[in-house]
């Protein structure tokens, strides 16, 4: 296969909550608590090819939103690298991050917040490609109708703010915003996810349309499970800031390796399936603050052993390009 | 849905029927338009040119409301110690009290705004150290602060807008933090940024947009407060000079005839004083109403 796109490369981020200015003198005098530190993505790599589109799964809090940032250079990894066509894609800049790219783009989750409120729709499009060159600021008006037409939007709207539009036309304008950038990889965070399960189905086919005529390479961030099958060609699956399994879609749905995956599967309520067969996942997610030593699944995990306790799998391949970080893949969790 | 141009006018349209509902905010825009008139078409209102020093006749000093003087018409507010007519007075007293008003206000707003959005938009260390100078300054009487710079840097207009600017901008700038801090944290914003968008054209087209409204509720009532300012520091003499009266050194100039029972010379500028400073904090109250989006509707 040819180099990738996109190189994830061993990254880690870390959030450390500051102090305030009475717990610093706290802890100047030898009073204060330790700073609390969130890892909420943990030693992460992961490879994207051009055209390919990766679903990004996890329940909330999995760190996928914080991955999904990272890669559209909006944090960047306290460890590690990310590379895109082989150059960084954000740097810091004492507490600012600046990127470097303008070829990734992201599409935000909720489309109420993601537009501002005050700038009419066919400004916020034309503003970052009129920004960086990529059109003339007198034909910007006919790019935005262009883009506009293209994510299914009458053109004549774009001299109007988004409080005159629904929430799947909002997501239709940030569409239309990241597109404007001409991107070689678009990041979307869940990008249905705050839409009517109607309106859901027409933004996700807009997106499929897109990536057919566009050749689009996407990373698309879900809790989704069937929106994601229906969307990518590989899934990676998060816990608590590690991807656990890594995997084509159709053999991932067809035969789900890590127990993680699996009681996913299984948590997923069906039609014309008995009531038997619905498992929740035991036990809540553990605090990021706090993460359990070894395998992060451990304490939720059915077949967990001493192993899994005391020592993190690493993501093992265990097919051709599948992966998956469990320890009954290599030797037992005794 | 309607057409864009109609947007705007139907914004102004629903400010408009909202602020309606208050009769008092109504009447206090009334005023407000009449004062600001009168003070533009002071030359042409006003039966004498109080700057004029060879029109005043002491013959005409200390005339009771209602006298006819000398020049043939009625002095309806009476005349002062050096025969100035008191209601033309006050018509060029307004003139300067809303010009010094309107431009501590404006200076004000766009200094503190600048500062308070740099304080948001930046965070960290500058964030904390102009917050805490803001603090400071906050903890000080205006007036105080604006007396010891008025004596530091003498009188005429541009110093007395100068120490009024210093004295008011930390309000504005406590405000826009305020307000900028809270969007700044919004999607729109990191929206932006990750396009990425210069941060200097986040800070102006994204940032100040929308921390705009509780600042212009401020401005309204920073605008009274600078002109309430001014005349505490002309009446004290230390505003502008008596050739060029405020309301306040005209209030100062009767003040020593007030125990004598020429309630006049003072009175009246105080009037007006008191309605200019009065009717723009109603209409101020009335738009922070309509600008609360918690507001029932």
């Amino acid at each position: 296969m040819s180099a990738a796109l996109l190189d994830v490369d061993h990254v880690s981020k870390r959030f450390v909550k500051q102090k305030s200015l009475g717990e610093r003198i706290a802890s100047v005098l030898g009073a204060g608590r330790k700073s609390e530190i969130v890892r909420a993505v943990s030693d992460v790599s992961l490879s994207v090819h051009k055209g390919e589109v990766i679903g990004l799964v996890g329940e909330s809090g999995c760190g996928k939103s914080t991955l999904g940032r990272i890669i559209a250079g909006i944090y960047t990894p306290s460890d590690g690298n990310v590379l895109f066509d082989q150059k960084p894609v954000a740097k810091q800049q004492g507490r600012r991050t600046s990127k470097l790219t303008t070829r990734i783009q992201m599409v935000h989750q909720d489309p109420f917040a993601s537009l501002n409120p005050r700038m009419r729709i066919g400004d916020t499009v034309a503003e970052g490609p009129v920004t960086h060159r990529i059109v003339k600021a007198r034909e910007a008006d006919g790019y935005v109708a262009d883009l506009l037409a293209r994510v299914g939007l009458d053109p004549s709207y774009r001299r109007r703010f988004p409080h005159q539009f629904s929430g799947g036309q909002r997501q239709r304008i940030a569409i239309a915003r990241a597109l404007a950038m001409k991107p070689d990889l678009l990041v979307l965070d869940e990008p249905v996810a705050s839409l009517d399960v109607s309106i859901q189905a027409q933004v996700l086919n807009l997106f499929m349309d897109l990536r057919r005529d566009l050749d689009l390479t996407a990373i698309f961030i879900s809790h989704d499970l069937g929106v994601v099958r229906h969307v990518s060609d590989r899934v990676a699956i998060m816990y608590l800031g590690r991807i656990v399994e890594l995997s084509p879609t159709a053999d991932l749905y067809a035969a789900p390796n890590h127990p993680y995956t699996k009681a996913l599967f299984e948590s997923v309520p069906r039609i014309g399936v008995g009531r038997r067969n619905f498992h929740p996942i035991a036990g809540e997610i553990p605090s990021p603050l706090n993460p359990p030593n070894g395998c992060h699944f451990h304490p939720r995990c059915p077949f967990a052993g001493p192993r899994c306790r005391a020592e993190a799998p690493p993501l093992t391949a265990i097919g051709s390009g599948r992966f998956s970080a469990c320890h009954l893949n290599t030797g037992g969790t005794a | 849905m309607s057409a864009p141009a109609e947007t705007r006018w139907s914004r102004l349209s629903q400010f408009w029927s909202d602020f309606r509902q208050s009769p008092v905010a109504v009447a206090a825009l009334i005023i407000i338009a009449t004062i600001v008139l009168m003070a533009i078409l002071a030359p042409l209102v006003a039966p004498q040119d109080p700057y004029n020093q060879e029109a005043l006749e002491l013959f005409d000093a200390r005339l009771e409301p209602g006298e006819i003087g000398s020049g043939g018409y009625v002095h309806w507010l009476g005349t002062d110690a050096a025969g100035r007519d008191v209601f033309s007075a006050i018509l060029y007293g307004l003139r300067t009290s809303l010009i010094v008003g309107v431009l501590a206000g404006t200076f004000a707003l766009v200094l503190g705004g600048v500062v308070g959005l740099i304080a948001a938009y930046y965070g960290g260390r500058i964030e904390a150290l102009i917050m805490r100078v803001i603090d400071l300054q906050l903890s000080l009487p205006a007036i105080l602060l604006a007396l010891v710079l008025v004596a530091m840097l003498g009188q005429g207009l541009p110093q007395l807008v100068a120490a009024l600017v210093t004295a008011q901008y930390a309000y504005f700038a406590r405000t826009t933090h305020g307000a900028a801090s809270a969007e700044r944290r919004k999607d729109y914003i990191e929206a932006a940024l990750s396009t990425p968008i210069p941060a200097r054209q986040v800070l102006f087209r994204h940032l100040l947009p929308n921390a705009l409204p509780p600042l212009i509720v401020v401005a309204t009532v920073q605008v009274a407060n600078s002109i309430a300012l001014e005349a505490t520091l002309s009446f004290l003499g230390l505003g502008l000079p008596l050739t060029q009266p405020s309301l306040g050194s005209l209030i100062s100039n009767g003040f020593q005839f007030l125990l004598s029972g020429r309630y006049w010379i003072s009175i009246y500028p105080g009037i007006a004083l008191m309605l200019t400073v009065v009717a723009i904090n109603l209409v101020g109250d009335q738009v922070r109403t309509i600008l609360n989006p918690r507001r029932s509707r």
